[in-house]
């Protein structure tokens, strides 16, 4: 039996509280946490990030609800703080960056296995091959700049190797535009799925277009303008995914229960007492405020928001290694290439998708040039030289 | 164990592929991958040349702001240098300048982390660190005496005085983070006194061949209580990090 939505009423928004202390508070262990604590906190950083933008967006369209918009926010607000200083200031921007794309590539496929919809499923296959390449340049750039093996981060959950190529993954925006679950007939873990998805890729996005300026190396500076190129068409993409003409507030609980569901999720699967604790008070913060927004769900929309959410979370999803999927997805899709919301083969794609990239890529692609020969080793490609004398 | 040399104890690091070793296994096939090119030795070629690309094209961080003040002193001063480039000296100031006030607050930074673990500490006398932390304040602002001397403005960051931040930036954040022990701090420090000392040798060489005998003068009194920090600084290291490595 999985966890039911509307039988605790969670912690009161009038006692979800913060000190500077709490929000700053220790870091989990680079070296010694395990590295889906990292995930977690990551995935976790990206769908309160994202309750944020939600919540904004929701004010400028409805003057009525600004003030709940508000209260609500300012607590997924300190969420977001609190989770993302979880984050020790021994990671390199370059190493967070590879924590980043790991999230993208184990939440991706532990979704796209649980999705019902084959449509968006496949969507989901589709994006995984994209940041799973992301993977591999990102790695090449750790070892090639840094001096550093992306495997300290990752812990041997996942593959480093090339996926559909970063070159090929620009496409003109059309073709990143997917047809949209409809809110009637969608399970509510479809439309669950595609929000975490659209929340970790914005914030992978918005992680990119901060740091890359802050490298001084030019091979840095242009791959991660590459890469937050293909991240806002992920965005794009996810995004296009959502039935846009779900309701202000039906999106609003739906987030609420996303955050909930994600929340559960990390409970279920942490293994620090400590990071556990907290992802335990969040998940009851968040039942507080899905009730606070089905309440206002029932006031204004006079219908039960259990048509929405239904009555229980779908079960959790795993956080541990999808590298048997990833792998045959790859053997199996890397080929695949978007035409409008359809998936064609590879000479069927559109011509505006390689014009466009054809002009970006003209003066030279930064992730071709990065990976260039370059295969992941243990301890970094410098210890080649080494095993073969 | 002691607090202070707590992070050289075991545990479950889970960095290294020893930790994992069935998904270590299976990371290994990664090495057997067929990738393009991987078999010549080219690699980061395309790297180098993207770099050097940029390098050609690139402008200078900024420029060496022109002295603002020409009093008499100043002139005479400035006279001195005649036959060279007093920016590039001035660059140079403003460089020492920015290291010893940020070694200052590297200081700063660290003693608190002494007087922390004050009672584990037969080997450091945080009294002497305190005194280190001064001198660097005081050679702070013995060179603001040298660059106004000069008619320059010791209030601006001189490209050379830019890049220290960027240079020392990894100094700061290893010596705030409360996690590093007393002797990952002192490895810090080390390396900062290190450099601090070879760019006091440097300053001293530009100032007699720029003229300035007297600055020089002055530049080795600082460069010789930098020797002492030198030499404390590597003592400290050296004690606390064998005494890590003894059986308690
Ligand atoms: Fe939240
Ligand atoms: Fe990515
Ligand atoms: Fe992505
Ligand atoms: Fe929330
Ligand atoms: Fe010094």
């Amino acid at each position: 039996m999985t966890f039911a939505l509307f039988d605790d009423r969670g912690t009161p928004l009038e006692r979800q509280r913060f000190t500077w202390r709490e929000l700053a508070g220790k870091p989990i262990s680079k070296l010694d946490d395990d590295a889906f604590t990292r995930v977690r906190v990551i995935l976790m950083h990206g769908i309160e990030s994202e309750a944020v933008r939600f919540q904004h967006a929701a004010a400028r369209m409805n003057g009525e609800l600004r003030l709940p918009l508000a209260q609500v926010r300012r607590v997924e607000h300190h969420q977001q703080t609190l989770v993302n200083w979880l984050l020790g200031a021994d990671h390199s921007p370059l190493e967070t960056t590879i924590g980043y794309e790991q999230v993208a590539i184990e939440i991706t496929a532990a979704l796209a296995q649980q999705e019902p919809d084959p449509y968006l499923a496949q969507t989901y296959r589709y994006g995984l091959l994209e940041d799973f390449d992301h993977m591999y340049r990102y790695a090449a750039l750790l070892d090639r700049i840094e001096g550093k093996d992306a495997n300290n981060i990752l812990q041997s959950y996942t593959d480093v190797a090339p996926g559909r190529p970063t070159v090929v993954e620009h496409r003109s925006p059309e073709n990143d535009l997917r047809r949209p679950f409809d809110r009637r007939t969608a399970a509510p873990i479809t439309k669950l799925n595609a929000m975490t998805l659209v929340a970790a890729e914005h914030q992978t996005h918005d992680y990119y277009m901060h740091v890359g300026p802050l490298f001084a190396d030019p091979v840095a500076r242009q791959l991660y303008a590459e890469i937050a190129s293909i991240e806002e068409q992920h965005v794009t993409q996810y995004e296009s995914l959502l039935d846009p003409t779900q309701t202000l507030l039906e999106q609003w609980l739906l987030h609420e229960a996303n955050e909930t569901y994600n929340y559960y999720s990390c409970v279920q699967a942490e293994t620090n007492p400590r990071i556990k604790a907290l992802w335990e008070r969040m998940l009851d913060y968040e039942l507080g405020h899905l009730h606070l927004v089905s309440e206002l769900f029932k006031q204004y929309e006079r219908r039960d928001p259990v048509e929405i959410v239904g009555e229980r979370l779908p079960e959790p999803f795993p956080f541990e290694s999808q590298r048997e999927f990833v792998r045959e997805t790859l053997a199996n899709e890397v080929d695949l290439r978007a035409s409008g919301p359809d998936y064609v083969s590879l000479e069927e794609e559109p011509q505006s998708s390689i014009d466009y990239r054809n002009q970006l890529n003209s003066e030279g692609s930064p992730s071709e040039i990065v990976s260039e020969g370059y295969v992941w080793r243990p301890g970094t490609e410098l210890t080649r030289k080494i095993v073969n004398l | 164990m002691r607090d202070s040399i707590d992070s050289t104890r075991l545990g479950t690091n889970r960095t290294g592929m020893q930790m994992a070793p069935q998904q270590a296994k299976e990371m290994l096939d990664n090495t057997e991958l067929d990738v393009e090119g991987a078999d010549i030795d080219t690699n980061g070629q395309g790297i180098a040349e993207m770099r050097a690309d940029y390098i050609r094209e690139a402008d200078p961080l900024g420029s060496v702001p022109p002295p603002g003040t020409m009093k008499g002193a100043v002139k005479s001063g400035i006279k001195m240098m005649k036959g060279r480039r007093p920016q590039a000296f001035i660059d140079k100031l403003g460089e020492r300048l920015a290291y010893e006030r940020g070694g200052t607050r590297l200081y700063d930074a660290a003693i608190v982390k002494f007087t922390t673990f004050a009672s584990e500490l037969p080997d450091v006398d945080v009294a002497e660190l305190v005194q280190i932390r001064e001198q660097e304040a005081e050679h702070a602002l013995m060179l603001i005496e040298c660059i106004e001397q000069l008619g320059a403005d010791p209030t601006a960051q001189t490209p050379c005085a830019d890049l220290v931040g960027v240079q020392t930036m990894g100094f700061l954040q290893a010596v705030a983070d409360p996690r590093t022990d007393l002797a990952q701090t002192l490895n810090v420090l080390l390396s900062a006194e290190l450099v601090d000392e070879a760019g006091w040798e440097i300053l001293i060489a530009l100032a007699e061949s720029m003229g300035q005998s007297s600055m020089a003068a002055r530049f080795r009194e600082a460069e010789q209580q930098e020797q002492e920090h030198v030499f404390k600084v590597r003592g400290w290291y050296e004690a606390v990090t064998i005494e890590a490595g003894k059986l308690v």
